[in-house]
């Protein structure tokens, strides 16, 4: 059309009145975003430029927020049920009668006997206040979500290296040649993977992805191996065997930074048996080769022997780097041993293996930085390796996961690859070893707090919270024999141990942001049969269940009261670096969010109301000797409160004036400070700190200066876990604190101090002949558990779930398009619609994560199609192992950190001969208490 | 009226690259977000929380199976919206002149006020480009941003689609195809960018980057640094253990 | 493509429509046995119906009239232009004719001629959509130009010839279903269509961009059973050819040719051509749906 006829555009709109800066919250990612406010309402969502974690980009999930701030599920007010629990029946009460309800019930508990209460939080951004909440209350029954989320991958990451992946490391994307991943779909790094992967493919770097199912990040991958689930670890351990077979490991690496040369105590049979040599000072020794001395492994300037052996009055003592050699070229590892297991040729692992060694030591970087380290040795350059990985929930929901996250991590530090460049670096306040983390605290006095804090890493059968008899302190059993170094609690078993009574009864199940009753929870309908059975006397078995959530969940009607959240865009929130912060491997930062709206409902902030609650029940350090609040809300603990002298919730703009970083008074100011800033606080590291940050002294000073540590706490990266085998010395027999005999076995062979791997299939899960094939969930990048389906927009993209099924499944059991299955596994069977997938291992079938809904809530017609032909696998997979005969409860997890087990599913699949129009189960709706959610939408006609 | 123009000044349109997309929706979700609340009527949603959710979407990311050279399968991730044609057959059927290229950067766009939502040009337009709003009963289609790409109330790096200013992978280019030093035209230069359906003579202007080529079952031509070693390193650990002595004296 | 009914009934409609005004303005036919007076009329009706019905398809029906504005370049607008003028042209000419009894030859025949060019502009807007293959040949105008004028032609009274083009019809018909079924397949396939593989590799869709449906599956992507598609295209076959080509035969050598049992055929013959029309939406394959695996 000629210009002239074209009709005139504004091209330049105004896009709003002003914009607000804050964090996302639709993952745990915690983007920074611009929100468009005009005239006082939400308009438009786009990405932070200047933030440390998205730098501009929006996922998803994050520009749907909108959609999610608007929902027609958000709760209105404070809920007090009417009907039965489960039915959705409920009255809107005010605040006050609210909280005087839980006061009530609580007060009692409190004064009495704490442990009573169990608090549970779910996917929870305020840990570090929610624990601190909890600790106060005196309750040892405290954790989050971590225990059934990905605590393998977190343990085992501090143990071994001081720190993990995703919130704790990442790649190095600028100079990463060559880059692993394994067994992750979307994860909570959301964007910073994206980022980082478009960097690779900008570079031309290449990306290996170890995945049974190829999507998402495994779709863009160069090279795709579809593994079998589960076989993991072995398939790494069969790398390492073929590194060590060639002799293609970081030697100077492993002298150095590593616990290699540490010499092993080698008398057998004692309760010393396969722990370090320690001097007087319990410091850990090693053989120097230069005087051929015996001497601390901190001593500057000697030259650790990893190979010699140490021979002294007590007999032979090998070092750790002696005990790999034997248990790694050993046969078992043999790629042609173990190919068919992992469903990968021994020709590619050898292959893989070798890609590995020759970027890793061909193709080293050397970067021009001086540094100086731990022991005042200084450094002209930095030598990287340019490989580096990545891992989530794939190798570490399984219960061999903690073993196999450990072996990724021994594979990381053979070729010399953590925090150098173009390696795997740590995002502060990581590095941080297990051993400068707190010890778990559970010592209980009713009507005080808690002895301190109630997660940490345990160091041997000391810290395990059990009683003098041995019975578990903790209603979800962290802590105890059957899953030692539960680090993140379990929360996935406190409705059934509660239920079951075992190990003791409790009083009231206090929950925040977790649908138990539906996706969060293995065993679905039996877990909707624990919160709703009745003891003879007509009371409930879990007698009150207070529940916190923003929006009408499955689990809103399983509680007796709920405490209406607010949505994100309406509360303040703080990301601490106490907590699990948002700084990125060069940069430390935190952030907050705050109301860049108000409400237009009766709800409030829920970290608001729990201080609120805090002060009626006048709990210690919420109130002053007067009984006076300390914190009227918690904007005003976010400013004023200290963990310890000068260290608050946010590190930035500390201090009278807001100059301080890190360290520093509270400042009045601070979150308008924070405001002003972006959301966000954020400090770049210095050159000289940025990598080798374990042992790199101007990084631990700079750590110390910025109040992540008080002391310099440099160390060596854990390949051998003494703490492990302390545990394995204990059920050999020795020492005071003895686990029961029927658990001495799984002890011994899972608390392999050196990395190891078994098959899930001992797990009890599986039976490889009646239910051959493995069943898995991804998330979908577009949706986030149960709460992306009341988004209008998001719903559109994941509607239903198919069960994706391989070539090899499809054609054996004659599938067509359209067709339904009958799925059943040990534990239960679901009717649900198929479709075929060829980039899949051929044993395993997946589906996406919580697409499907009890119908009735998040305000969807009861007809919609989340609830007919949507689904959960989740039916299929128990708590608990099945019955083994011996009366015991044996959980579904892995039996070093009570990581549930989720991927370790199998299944039978039979073909329907019908198109159904619903899957199965069934569950019966519930009824809604929010209205009814309008019908056609036009979201944006009033701007 | 709605003949094209002989030749626009500019060729404005997206590079899409197949290679890096993680298929993660980001920019289905921004181009809705972005112009529901801005140019022409909002993106309408039917039966929003109901059975049959619909809603008019400017952009969608489909998922395909792809079998490889050596009989492997990949999965590869497509964002489609408006590919802004040069030979546009959806402007030349629309009956009331409110569909049009324009002349000065060849953004093909709607004028919603002349629209009587016939439908024809969604017809004719080979890549399902084209939606019709379904409250509105007007066309929407990709406006390549219009109005954001010149906005200067946008600070000026920000002028973009919001599609590329989300995408996190970077996996979207935008640009100037008639201009041959463009990052756009480069990279399709460099990269063989596709030209969808060449046959439908539509002369689309994006251009999608293929999947790299690749050897998905590991690289043939790295040099073979792990056998030689393996015959050099004794099998037993004693001699193990001494090898590594020996290396270590060498460090 | 969806089968609206308001575009079956406008393109079947006023194609009838102006395929009627086409041999009534060549002043052919018997008057005794069609009255002008109720046949013009019944002409522009018809015309007319199905003209208005094609608004029913818009979004925005009242800017209708801009419709009429792109004549150049648009062939809806050229149909929309045409069939107006045509109309007011056959209008003259029926007023002339019927009112003053004037038959001006010339005028007729421009007028006549008119008609064909409305009917091709029609078949036009279809025909051209490259991106729907199975419409895209040249036979398609041809054969919108037969249905319009074949049923129309029983009022020339004259069964033979009737019956010839009856038989005409149902051979085109035939050869453009099986031609049909040909073009999809040299038109694009789902490698052209994404550029993903250029030789002979599997390639399919593993999920659609949406679980939902959207405008476009539901516009442009209709699948119809193949063997409903069978029966149908037999059923409109009898109908809008071999039996009226029957019947016309009939006429022929019984003689019978009074008004209603000739209006019989036609509306036979419309029946058929509704199926036939439902078939030529329904089963034609947009480009688009290749994106979708379907
Ligand atoms: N968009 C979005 N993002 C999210 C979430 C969400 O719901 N939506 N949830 C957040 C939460 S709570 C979490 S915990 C993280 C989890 O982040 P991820 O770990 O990425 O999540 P999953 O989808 O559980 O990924 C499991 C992946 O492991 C693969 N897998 C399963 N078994 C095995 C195995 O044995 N070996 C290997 N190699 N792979 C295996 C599966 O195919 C799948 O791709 O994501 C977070 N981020
Ligand atoms: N089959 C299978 N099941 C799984 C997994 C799997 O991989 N496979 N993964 C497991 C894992 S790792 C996780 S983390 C869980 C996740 O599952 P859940 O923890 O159950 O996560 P959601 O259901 O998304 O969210 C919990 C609740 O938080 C509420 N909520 C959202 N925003 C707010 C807010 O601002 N305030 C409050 N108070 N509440 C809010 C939501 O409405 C929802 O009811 O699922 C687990 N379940
Ligand atoms: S990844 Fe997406 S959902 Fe998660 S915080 Fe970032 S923008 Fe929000
Ligand atoms: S945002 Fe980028 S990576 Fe995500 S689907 Fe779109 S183009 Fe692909
Ligand atoms: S892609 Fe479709 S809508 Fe866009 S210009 Fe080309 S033909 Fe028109
Ligand atoms: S729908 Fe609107 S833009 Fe499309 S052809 Fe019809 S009038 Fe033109
Ligand atoms: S350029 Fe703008 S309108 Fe077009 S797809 Fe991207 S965001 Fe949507
Ligand atoms: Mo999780």
């Amino acid at each position: 059309m000629p210009k002239g006829l074209q009709p005139k555009l504004d091209i330049s709109p105004k896009v709003s009145d002003t914009i607000k800066k804050t964090t996302c919250y639709m993952c745990a990612c915690r983007c920074g975003i611009d929100v468009h406010i005009e005239n006082g309402k939400v308009k438009y969502i786009e990405g932070n430029k200047d933030h440390p974690v998205n730098k501009g980009v929006l996922c998803a999930k994050g520009s749907a927020g909108i959609m999610q701030h608007y929902s027609p599920a958000r709760l209105r007010a404070p809920l007090k049920r009417v009907g039965e629990r489960g039915s959705g029946k409920f009255k809107e009460i005010s605040w006050n009668e609210a909280l005087d309800i839980a006061k009530n019930i609580l007060k009692p508990i409190q004064k009495n006997a704490p442990e009573k209460l169990a608090f549970f939080t779910g996917r929870d951004q305020s840990q570090s206040f929610t624990g601190w909440w909890a600790q106060q209350f005196g309750t040892p029954n405290y954790a989050a979500h971590g225990g059934f989320c990905s605590v393998n991958m977190a343990a085992a990451g501090i143990y071994t290296l001081g720190g993990a992946f995703w919130e704790f490391g990442s790649p190095d994307w600028d100079k990463t040649k060559l880059f692993m991943i394994f067994g992750v779909a979307e994860d909570h790094d959301s964007n910073p993977i994206k980022i980082g992967l478009g960097k690779l493919k900008k570079r031309g770097a290449k990306i290996i992805g170890v995945n049974p199912i190829r999507t998402g990040y495994n779709a863009i991958a160069d090279e795709w191996i579809g593994i079998t689930p589960g076989t993991d670890g072995l398939f790494i351990l069969s790398l390492i065997h073929t590194l060590f077979k060639a002799g293609k490991i970081d030697f100077n690496y492993l002298t150095r930074y590593t616990n290699a040369p540490f010499l092993i105590n080698g008398i057998k049979n004692t309760k010393e048996s396969g722990l370090f040599l320690k001097d007087k000072n319990e410091k850990p020794l090693v053989l120097d080769k230069k005087s051929g001395a015996v001497v601390p492994f901190d001593t500057p300037n000697i030259k650790a022997d990893i190979t010699a052996s140490h021979t002294d009055e007590n007999g032979l003592h090998r070092t750790v780097f002696q005990l790999m050699a034997d248990k790694y070229l050993c046969k078992d590892y043999a790629p042609n041993k173990v190919a068919k297991s992992v469903g990968i040729s021994a020709e590619r692992i050898v292959k893989i293996a070798n890609e590995l060694a020759t970027v890793a030591f061909e193709e080293e970087i050397v970067f021009d930085q001086e540094w100086t380290d731990w022991k005042g040795e200084r450094h002209k350059k930095m030598i990287g390796r340019p490989v580096s990985f990545h891992a989530m929930r794939g190798i570490s929901a399984h219960s061999n996961g903690f073993q196999t996250c450990r072996s990724l991590h021994l594979l990381q530090i053979l070729l010399g690859s953590v925090e150098v460049p173009g390696g795997f670096r740590f995002k502060p306040p990581y590095p941080k070893p297990a051993t400068a983390h707190p010890k778990p605290h559970f010592k209980v006095t009713p009507g005080s707090p808690l002895d301190g804090p109630h997660l940490g890493f345990v160091h041997g059968p000391d810290d395990l919270a059990v009683n003098e008899e041995g019975t578990p302190i903790r209603i979800d059993k962290a802590f105890t024999w059957e899953n030692p170094m539960s680090s993140h609690g379990l929360m996935h078993m406190v409705i059934s141990n509660a239920h079951a009574g075992d190990p003791y009864k409790i009083d009231t199940l206090f929950m925040y942001m977790a649908n138990m009753a539906w996706n969060s929870s293995m065993n679905t309908q039996g877990v909707m049969k624990m919160l709703t059975d009745k003891k003879e006397d007509g009371t409930h078995v879990i007698p009150n269940i207070i529940y916190s959530d923003s929006y009408s969940s499955e689990m809103v009607a399983f509680a007796d009261l709920v405490l209406p959240d607010t949505t994100y865009l309406e509360r303040h929130d703080c990301i601490s670096l106490l907590d699990r912060p948002i700084c990125e491997a060069d940069t430390v930062a935190d952030s907050i969010r705050w109301p860049v709206v108000n409400p237009d409902r009766n709800v409030k902030g829920f970290q608001s109301t729990l201080i609120d609650l805090g002060v009626r029940l006048k709990l210690p350090g919420m109130v002053n000797d007067k009984g006076e609040a300390l914190y009227k809300d918690y904007a005003d603990y976010i400013i004023n409160h200290q963990r310890r002298p000068g260290i608050g919730p946010l590190a930035g703009f500390r201090g009278k004036d807001g100059d301080c970083r890190g360290r520093g008074d509270p400042n009045p100011d601070q979150i308008n400070a924070y405001i002003k800033n972006g959301g966000f606080w954020s400090e770049k590291i210095p050159p000289e700190a940025q990598y080798f940050k374990p042992w790199n002294s101007s990084y631990q000073k700079w750590a110390v200066d910025r109040g992540l540590f008080d002391s310099i706490q440099p160390y060596v990266f854990q390949i051998y876990v003494e703490p492990m085998r302390k545990f394995q010395i204990a059920a050999e027999g020795y020492g005071l604190k003895q686990p029961p005999d029927q658990l001495r076995n799984q002890i011994k062979m899972s608390m392999d101090p050196l990395p190891t791997w078994w098959s899930t299939k001992g797990s009890g899960n599986e039976s490889s002949n009646e239910f051959p094939i493995h069943a898995i969930t991804q998330r979908p990048a577009a949706m986030y558990h149960s709460w992306g389906s009341q988004n209008a927009w998001l719903r559109q993209i994941h509607g239903e779930n198919p069960l994706y099924i391989s070539t090899k499944i499809w054609e054996k059991h004659n599938f067509s398009n359209g067709d339904w299955a009958l799925l059943s596994s040990k534990h239960g069977k679901i009717k649900i619609p198929v479709a075929l997938m060829k980039a899949l291992n051929e044993d395993t079938v997946w589906t996406w994560n919580a697409i499907g809904k009890r119908a009735g809530a998040w305000a969807l017609d009861k007809n919609a199609p989340e609830s007919k032909k949507g689904f959960l696998l989740n039916h299929l997979i128990h708590e608990l192992l099945p019955p083994k005969g011996d009366g015991l409860r044996w959980s579904n997890s892995d039996p070093i950190t009570g990581q549930a087990a989720w991927y370790d599913l199998t299944v039978k699949i039979e073909k329907i001969d019908m198109t159904l129009d619903i899957a199965e189960p069934v569950i019966a709706p519930q009824d809604s208490p929010v209205p009814k959610a309008p019908h056609n939408i036009k979201y944006g006609h009033e701007f | 009226m709605t003949s094209l123009p002989k030749n626009t000044v500019k060729k404005l349109g997206l590079a899409i690259d197949l290679d890096t997309c993680v298929g993660c929706h980001a920019c289905v979700i921004s181009c809705k977000e972005w112009n529901t609340s801005n140019y022409g009527s909002p993106l309408s949603d039917m039966d929003a929380y109901g059975e049959n959710p619909t809603g008019t979407f400017l952009n969608r990311v489909h998922t395909y199976e792809v079998e490889t050279e050596n009989n492997d399968y990949k999965v590869v991730h497509f964002p489609k919206s408006c590919l802004h044609c040069e030979d546009a057959p959806c402007v030349t059927v629309c009956p009331t002149g409110a569909s049009y290229k324009r002349e000065e950067d060849g953004i093909v766009l709607v004028n919603e006020d002349a629209c009587i939502g016939c439908g024809l040009c969604a017809w004719a337009c080979p890549y399902g480009a084209r939606e019709m709003d379904a409250d509105a009963g007007v066309m929407k289609k990709c406006t390549l941003c219009i109005d954001r790409i010149y906005n200067e109330n946008i600070p000026e790096e920000d002028r973009q689609p919001a599609c590329v200013r989300a995408c996190p992978t970077n996996a979207r280019h935008f640009g100037d195809f008639a201009d041959p030093s463009s990052h756009v035209a480069k990279l399709s230069t460099s990269r063989c960018g596709i030209e969808l359906m060449p046959e439908l003579e539509a002369k689309p202007v994006n251009r999608y980057l293929p999947p790299r080529l690749k050897t998905d079952q590991g690289s043939n031509n790295l040099p073979d640094i792990l056998t030689p070693m393996i015959n050099k390193v004794p099998k037993n650990l004693k001699g193990f253990l001494s090898w590594v002595d020996k290396v270590l004296e060498k460090i | 493509m969806k089968p609206a009914t308001s575009l079956i009934i406008f393109t079947v409609l006023s194609g009838f429509g102006f395929g009627l005004l086409f041999w009534l303005n060549l002043n052919l036919y018997s008057s005794t046995n069609f009255p002008d007076v109720i046949i013009f009329p019944t002409a522009f009706l018809i015309s007319i119906v199905g003209l208005i019905s094609s608004s029913f398809h818009l979004g925005n029906p009242q800017r209708a009239l801009l419709a009429f504005t792109q004549w150049r370049s648009s062939w809806l607008s050229t149909e929309a232009v045409l069939a107006v003028l045509t109309l007011f042209t056959s209008f003259i000419y029926a007023v002339l004719s019927i009112v003053f009894k004037l038959y001006i030859f010339w005028l007729g025949l421009i007028a006549s001629g008119m008609c064909l060019l409305t009917i091709f502009s029609t078949a036009m807007i279809y025909t051209q959509m490259k991106t729907v293959p199975r419409w895209n040949m040249k036979v398609t105008p041809v054969l919108f130009l037969l249905y319009g004028t074949v049923g129309g032609s029983i009022i020339l009274n004259n069964g033979l010839l009737s019956f010839f083009l009856f038989l005409i019809l149902g051979s085109v018909q035939i050869w453009t279903w099986k031609m049909g079924d040909q073009q999809f397949k040299r038109s694009s396939n789902i490698r052209t269509a994404t550029g993903l593989s250029t030789k002979d590799k599997y390639i399919r869709m593993l999920e659609p961009p949406h679980t939902g449906s959207n405008y476009l599956l539901k516009e442009m992507v209709n699948i119809v059973a193949q063997k409903h598609i069978y029966k149908l295209r037999w059923i409109s076959l009898c109908l809008l050819s071999l039996l009226p080509a029957i019947l016309c035969l009939l006429t022929t050598t019984a003689n019978i040719n009074y008004f209603t049992f000739l209006a019989v055929i036609c509306v036979i013959n419309l029946i058929g051509t509704l199926i036939s029309r439902w078939l030529f939406f329904s089963e034609a394959e947009h480009v688009v749906g290749l994106y979708y695996d379907r």
